[in-house]
């Protein structure tokens, strides 16, 4: 199977680029006149890969970036129009078309070079190369809280930059006048000595022949107007009012409908197929067997098995022909495969430690061990997860005369383009893919599976198809968050100082430093075994971060426990060696009004997890009755270095503390049988309004680099929840979700003696 | 052949009469604001009113709804270039994120409020219940769903009903 590897794509990238680049030196000049056909529309002139002007001086930013719901468009957009000095009321965004002229390279830019001096004379010649290494990586991608930090900071900013000063250069010559006379403001060119005031559009055409500045002198951030100034995100009118065009309500001229099944047991195959009742229903118009597929792309690569799909006049006739196939499926091997047997494997596998690699090996662990006061042990587990985003997987496929075009809401929709291409056995130039609003992504759609099946249907009917999943297929047939089983031990000296830090933890994915801690502790010794299973796996929001974070933050709240010491100044204590953590955590902790003593039954928990750049700490506040537990308030600090969009930073920082909590209260996929249980909203709930808990966010606006906001509120929540729950009942939870079923079976809930 | 006032306008459909709702509004009437999101009723992305209350479409069999009044999100706002209080209100609290819950919400808030002038958190916890939102924002919709009552309670719009 696959990983989400920042670190293969890295090594990857160098070695593709580096094969292209020896010996030359690739500089790009002004892309535009090869650029516009692809993007331009009539009266619009591209002026830079990512800006077009119109006639009547709108800016349009092109974003290389898929829209999930985490409005990286519109934070997109505002960079580059504080940078160009735009009137904010005329600007849009739309999302790059999946070329690869319009690979993303900026990302690739901040990805590799972050926080790399690259000396002025060599950025064209950094930039070219990260530009074809962008293209043979088909890199267009949406994930890993990176579009504002990456392609915003490498992309939109010096873009904006660039244009401006294309403008204003187009405008002096124009007016023959020194280009240090021209200024930018608010979207057009003023000549203060002799009155001359001209829209951006006016010499949007000159600026467009020019060579854009590779490195122009970009903004200090106390002279931002538009980033860190709450707007209104530019994509809610339509989505408040039914015309959001997402990939399922894409309508096409002979389209037909069709719904699909893989094998339950992953990488089972159709034994026998009896679609004699199928076909009789009414409007049903084919039943399809469609290969298994693949993709080897760096991220979003995958193998799935083959499957049968139904198609109709209607997906409800679709449907009713999916059940009433007779299936019989392969056997592969797994099917006695269980969650029990699962993580009765991991446990084996960090007992016998074997090829253990270590994430981080400091001091003498053994030591330590063997002269403290007392020694720590705890095992935590937590479940697969499906990431059930409200869109089920869709796609909508033409073939037609040698061409697909695949419509679809995708987070890479240049690997989704290769993909399919390689699956027909066509030319990656002959499939257009068209990106649509995603309904929720959470990583789940940066795999092409469901797209590849839109179009081997399409090709096989030659009528245009619709593909809809239904919400048991998009069940039980994720690419799940792996389960993880973690085991810990701390050594405490007789005055309760933290002096060892042991963790072993099965499979290591993405990001590398998601284990780790940033509290200061002399002997650390981090490390994990691999324990391969047949489910298949993915990136699911926050990756790494959402088991680890609960591991490490859940435990290090035993140490302080057992030290006897308050979590928070346990905490607090040891992290004076860094000033940035400690103001997250003393923030979150003052505004939760940490320490106001709490009617019985109710309890208060901490927690603070770096992840994607960003620092999140988090109060939580519960009320634990009868076993039920109520989540009442969340208090979180946020330190993004600096926040671009703040009420979009807020929503985004929301969202992922509920997609954390509905996964810590509710959220478990087990595996029976080698196939997934569960099957819909019935069985793998979400938590709903009344469940709710009150959130409240603080930012910190700390002037560090700019950090991710998708992803960094979701680590955090189950851990500060699981403290606060020890906090209100004494009893301590190690294994997620804090559902009925698992309280009932670990008998945890018990208020205390 | 089954015989609908969808968002005012008469609509005839010709389909199997055991299709649900969602199916004919979206395949065959081409309104495709609302919704498939589970096909069980237990997502709420399907909701619409009928005859002014919220129902989920996607188990609402067409026969269940021969004759009778449909108001889905198309026609939430009551005019052309107007908007819906709550619509004005999502905007304001800027609610979406993805969307894709947003006609149901929207829809499930509407009949709320047109029964419920002025709710309690309790009313909304249990008229919303039935709404997924995937990307969480209930603290949103919930405020959403307030400024609306007070917009409408000073006479801002009135709402259609689906009638």
């Amino acid at each position: 199977m696959n990983k989400w590897t920042r670190r293969s794509f890295i090594a990857a990238g160098l070695t593709v680029g580096g094969g292209l680049i020896v010996g030359v030196a690739i500089r790009p000049g002004n892309r535009s006149r090869k650029l516009a056909p692809l993007v331009a529309g009539d009266g619009e002139t591209l002026v830079h890969t990512w800006v077009k002007l119109d006639a009547d001086n709108v800016v349009t930013a092109i974003v290389p970036h898929a829209e999930m719901g985490q409005g990286a468009g519109t934070a997109l957009a505002q960079m580059l129009a504080d940078e160009l000095d735009a009137d904010w009321a005329l600007v849009r965004y739309e999302e790059a078309p999946a070329t690869s002229e319009f690979a993303n390279s900026p990302l690739g830019k901040g990805m590799l070079l972050a926080g790399v001096d690259i000396p002025e004379i060599v950025v064209p010649t950094v930039d070219g190369f990260l530009l074809h290494t962008a293209k043979a990586l088909d890199l267009q991608i949406t994930g890993g809280s990176l579009s504002v930090r990456t392609t915003g900071v490498y992309g939109m900013r010096v873009a904006g930059a660039a244009v401006k000063a294309m403008l204003r250069e187009a405008a002096a010559e124009a007016w023959q006048v020194p280009v240090d006379e021209v200024v930018a403001r608010k979207s057009h060119l003023v000549h203060e000595a002799s009155g001359r005031r001209e829209p951006y559009a006016a010499y949007a055409r000159a600026a467009s022949r020019m060579t854009p500045p590779a490195s122009p002198k970009l903004k200090t951030p106390d002279e931002f107007e538009i980033i860190g100034r709450h707007v209104e995100r530019l994509d809610i009118p339509a989505k408040v009012d039914g015309s959001a065009l997402f990939a399922i309500d894409v309508r096409l001229p002979g389209m037909l409908y069709a719904t699909v099944r893989r094998a339950p047991t992953f990488g089972g195959g159709i034994a026998t197929l009896d679609d004699g009742r199928a076909r009789a229903i009414p409007g049903v118009v084919d039943v399809v067997r469609l290969p298994a597929s693949q993709a080897r792309a760096l991220v979003g690569s995958f193998e799935a098995a083959e499957s049968v799909a139904v198609v109709a006049e209607g997906f409800w006739a679709a449907k009713q022909g999916l059940d009433a196939l007779e299936i019989a499926w392969r056997i592969t091997g797994h099917e006695t495969v269980s969650s029990d047997a699962i993580f009765e494997q991991f446990d084996r596998d960090i007992d016998a430690g074997i090829d253990r690699e270590a994430d981080v090996s400091e001091g003498d662990v053994e030591a330590a061990m063997a002269r403290a006061a007392l020694v720590l042990k705890s095992d935590y587990r937590v479940p697969y997860l499906a990431h059930t985003c409200m869109e089920p997987m869709n796609a909508t496929a033409r073939v037609e005369d040698g061409r697909c075009e695949v419509w679809v809401g995708c987070q890479s929709p240049l690997p989704f383009r290769q993909a399919i291409a390689d699956a027909l056995g066509f030319e990656a130039e002959d499939v257009t893919v068209h990106n649509c609003f995603m309904g929720g992504g959470f990583g789940r759609r940066a795999r092409a599976d469901f797209a590849i099946q839109a179009a081997q249907l399409a090709a096989h009917v030659g009528r245009p198809v619709q593909l809809i999943w239904t919400r048991e297929e998009d069940v039980r047939q994720d690419f799940y968050r792996p389960a993880i089983s973690s085991r810990f031990r701390a050594a405490l000296d007789a005055d309760g100082h933290l002096i060892a830090w042991e963790n072993t933890y099965v499979d290591k994915h993405e990001p590398a430093e998601a284990p780790l801690i940033p509290y200061a502790v002399p002997a650390r010794d981090i490390g994990h075994v691999a324990s391969p299973t047949h489910v298949p796996f993915g990136a699911w929001r926050s990756v790494d971060h959402s088991q680890h974070g609960f591991f490490t933050e859940s435990f290090f709240d035993e140490v302080a426990a057992a030290a006897g010491q308050d979590p928070y100044a346990y905490r607090a204590a040891r992290l004076t060696h860094k000033p940035r953590h400690l103001a997250v955590l003393r923030t979150a902790a003052e505004a939760a009004d940490w320490g106001r003593p709490l009617p019985k039954g109710r309890g208060r928990g901490i927690s603070l997890q770096e992840s994607f750049g960003t620092l999140v700490a988090q109060v939580v506040e519960v009320t634990v009755s009868g076993g039920r537990i109520q989540v009442d308030r969340v208090v979180a600090a946020v330190d993004p270095g600096i926040a671009v969009s703040p009420d979009g930073l807020s929503a985004q920082i929301e969202s992922g503390i509920v997609y954390g909590l509905t996964a810590a209260l509710y959220g478990e996929i087990t595996i029976e049988n080698g196939a997934v249980a569960q099957s819909n909203f019935n069985d793998y709930p979400a938590l709903r309004m009344s469940a709710a808990p009150q959130i409240e966010v603080h930012i910190i606006r700390s002037g560090h680099a700019i950090g991710g906001a998708g992803e960094p509120g979701t680590p955090g929540i189950a851990p500060a929840l699981a403290n606060a729950i020890y906090d209100a009942t004494g009893s301590r939870i190690r294994r997620l979700p804090f559902s009925p079923a698992n309280l009932e079976r670990f008998d945890e809930l018990r208020p205390p003696a | 052949m089954a015989v609908l006032t969808v968002n005012g306008v008469t609509r005839e459909v010709d389909v199997d009469p055991a299709t649900p709702l969602l199916w004919v509004l979206r395949e065959r009437l081409a309104l495709t604001g609302t919704k498939f999101g589970c096909g069980i009723a237990q997502c709420g992305a399907c909701t619409v009113r009928l005859n002014g209350q919220a129902i989920r479409s996607c188990v609402t069999p067409l026969a269940a709804v021969d004759g009778q009044s449909i108001q889905t999100i198309e026609g939430l706002a009551p005019g052309d270039g107007e908007r819906h209080p709550l619509q004005a209100a999502w905007i304001a609290h800027q609610v979406p994120q993805c969307g894709y819950c947003q006609s149901g919400q929207l829809m499930s808030a509407a009949a709320l409020l047109a029964g419920n002038p002025d709710p309690s958190d309790t009313d909304i916890d249990r008229a919303m219940e039935g709404n997924i939102c995937r990307c969480g924002m209930y603290g949103r919709i919930k405020a959403a769903i307030k400024t609306a009552a007070l917009a409408q309670a000073g006479g801002a719009t009135k709402d259609g009903g689906g009638r």
